[in-house]
């Protein structure tokens, strides 16, 4: 991993780093990489990577809520709203 | 005054129910150890403003007869779990302000019981840390030694519990984090089987390792507070229905001791030394110890550290400055998620959001991802084949809670690893979904609480409760 390697994870996890952060994040991230790559060591069949023992868990498709009762509340989270709607920057 | 620190849930509520004191009085005791400690100790985020309003209404059921044991018992919550109606903000900047919609299922239940929310309590950001150096909102300190961590990533709960300033407390555990602060705290954590508990309104950080869980002074509290809390959700699709507890109540324990996972450097030799002690009265008292080993054991710690930040990077993906908290400003939508996810997000969680991205990233994915999930399926067979009764395992397996007793403050915030390596013991339990109890098994020679980590098969929460009664009553 180099510092170029960083600031491309960062730009595929949308995090504007400090710039005088990323040698040090380089650092963290190399000595914990030394650390986890342990695992290379063990052999094990990676075709044993099953799902296990899950299920999927289903409900059915009926509306629980009343249609705009969570509207009001759930909106005041958000930093800007417009008309019932959450507000962005324009995106095209 | 009441001495909260004396007090359990059951000798409250018989003095409740006696009318020796009222709800408001223990209220108000426990308000008045938080006057007296929070500011040095900062286990609070936030002190509710209504607490003797929630006393007088829980009054009200004693004098009506609906009373439960949960009711005006003093509770003091994580700040990753939502109550509807009150901030929650999971110790991050990006969350300032964040007001809950709806109540976490657990916080309905303790509601329907008549339990106090006292307050909102200190933690790692977005419970990724071992000490609660991590909150956006300054450490806590513990109340044993204040310069020293109280453990986290819930070490507000830990420490609040530990202090007085609350009867028992709810906690979240993704690789350690209720048992490793309580035995920092020297009070009892535990985290059950991975299905036991909702996390509906929960804060999320690893999806596949998150429970809630009691923390609390004796065993007897957590199994209380864990009982009112567990249970079939519909809103949390990995929740199951309450296990039937086992009648047949053992007497005796066969236990055992991974002792080649012990030996490995950074552990303490005077907290090996307690343990080692711990397990000779054990012996004494008539119960069954023998040496075992769980074959990947060892690998745990890099499995966790590779699985735990892949869920993460994904996880807080949701936290983009557009639907709550933070937004920062920026010419176009991409400039307004970069910022504000930079600005919000402290120095850890940006850390395990590049370490997650990297690991699930094209190339890498087999080499970790896959290769960490194909090992977290084989380890938790080799603890499965550990507790098979009939092929000669054992009921419990003890190791130390943690590697040393609770380090001072700032001493391992320059090295993550050093940081990661505090959880080498109980990571493995949220690996195989396997619960665990952490409870006080004496002190260092400088009164520092050490603790006791009992390791049960998936499922065998009710067996575990009934061993650390015992196990209680054999180290007092």
């Amino acid at each position: 991993m180099d510092l170029k390697d960083v600031k491309h994870l960062a730009m595929l996890a949308r995090l504007d780093l400090p710039e005088e952060e990323e040698e040090a994040l380089l650092a963290d991230l190399t000595s914990i990489l030394g650390y986890i790559n342990q695992i290379n060591e063990v052999n094990v069949d990676l075709a044993e990577n099953t799902a296990g023992p899950l299920h999927n868990v289903m409900r059915d498709d009926v509306v629980t809520t009343i249609t705009g009762s969570y509207t009001e509340v759930l909106l005041a989270s958000a930093p800007e709203s417009k008309d019932g709607f959450v507000k962005v920057k324009k995106i095209l | 005054m009441i001495d909260i620190k004396k007090l359990t849930i059951e000798s409250a509520h018989e003095a409740l129910k006696k009318g020796d004191f009222s709800v408001r009085d223990l209220c108000e005791a426990c308000l008045s150890n938080i006057k007296e400690h929070n500011e040095r100790l900062n286990v609070f985020r936030e002190v509710f403003g209504d607490v003797l309003a929630q006393a007088d209404a829980a009054q009200a059921r004693f004098a009506d007869g609906s009373a439960v044991l949960l009711t005006g018992i003093p509770i003091a919550i994580k700040d990753n779990i939502l109550i509807e109606g009150r901030k929650a903000g999971a110790a991050s900047k990006i969350l300032e302000n964040y007001t809950a919609a709806y109540d976490a299922t657990v916080i309905a239940k303790l509601k329907a019981r008549g339990a106090i929310f006292i307050g909102r309590t200190n933690m790692d950001e977005f419970a990724m840390g071992s000490s609660t150096e991590n909150s956006a909102y300054g450490p806590t300190r513990n109340p044993h030694d204040e310069t020293r961590v109280p453990g986290g990533t819930s070490g507000g709960s830990a420490a609040a519990v530990a202090a007085g300033m609350a009867i028992c407390a709810l906690g979240s555990d993704t690789g350690g984090s209720i048992r490793q602060p309580a035995a920092f705290c020297g009070v009892v954590g535990m985290k059950p089987t991975y299905d036991t508990v909702s996390r509906y309104g929960l804060i999320a950080d690893t999806s596949s390792f998150d429970q809630i869980g009691p923390i609390a002074k004796t065993i007897r509290d957590a199994e209380i507070v864990l009982e009112a809390i567990s249970g079939k959700d519909p809103m949390d699709g990995t929740s199951s229905e309450p296990r039937k507890p086992s009648l047949e109540k053992k007497s005796k324990y066969r236990i055992g001791i991974p002792k080649n996972f012990m030996t490995g450097e950074g552990i303490d030799a005077e907290l090996l030394k307690n343990f080692n002690d711990t397990i000779e009265k054990l012996k004494s008292a008539g119960h069954e110890v023998l040496d075992i080993t769980v074959p990947l054991l060892e690998h745990s710690l890099a499995v966790y550290y590779i699985l735990q930040p892949a869920e993460v990077s994904s996880n807080l993906t949701r936290f983009d400055g557009v639907r709550y908290g933070l937004r920062a400003d920026g010419s176009t939508v991409n400039e307004v998620y970069m910022k504000t996810r930079g600005q919000g997000f402290g120095r850890e969680v940006r850390r395990r959001i590049l370490l997650g991205t990297y690991v699930l990233s094209h190339g890498y994915y087999d080499a970790y991802y896959r290769k960490a999930s194909t090992l977290r399926t084989e380890i938790g067979k080799n603890f499965a084949k550990a507790f098979d009764v009939g092929a000669g395992g054992v009921d419990i397996i003890l190791t130390p809670t943690t590697p040393t007793p609770a380090f001072k403050i700032g001493e391992k915030t320059k090295d993550p690893v050093s940081m990661y390596l505090e959880d080498i013991f109980t990571v493995p339990l949220n690996i195989a979904e396997i619960p665990g109890i952490s409870m006080p098994c004496g002190v260092t020679s400088e009164n520092l609480p050490l603790g006791l980590q009992l390791i049960g098969a998936k499922g065998s929460d009710s067996l575990l409760i009934d061993a650390g009664k015992e196990f209680e009553r054999v180290l007092q």
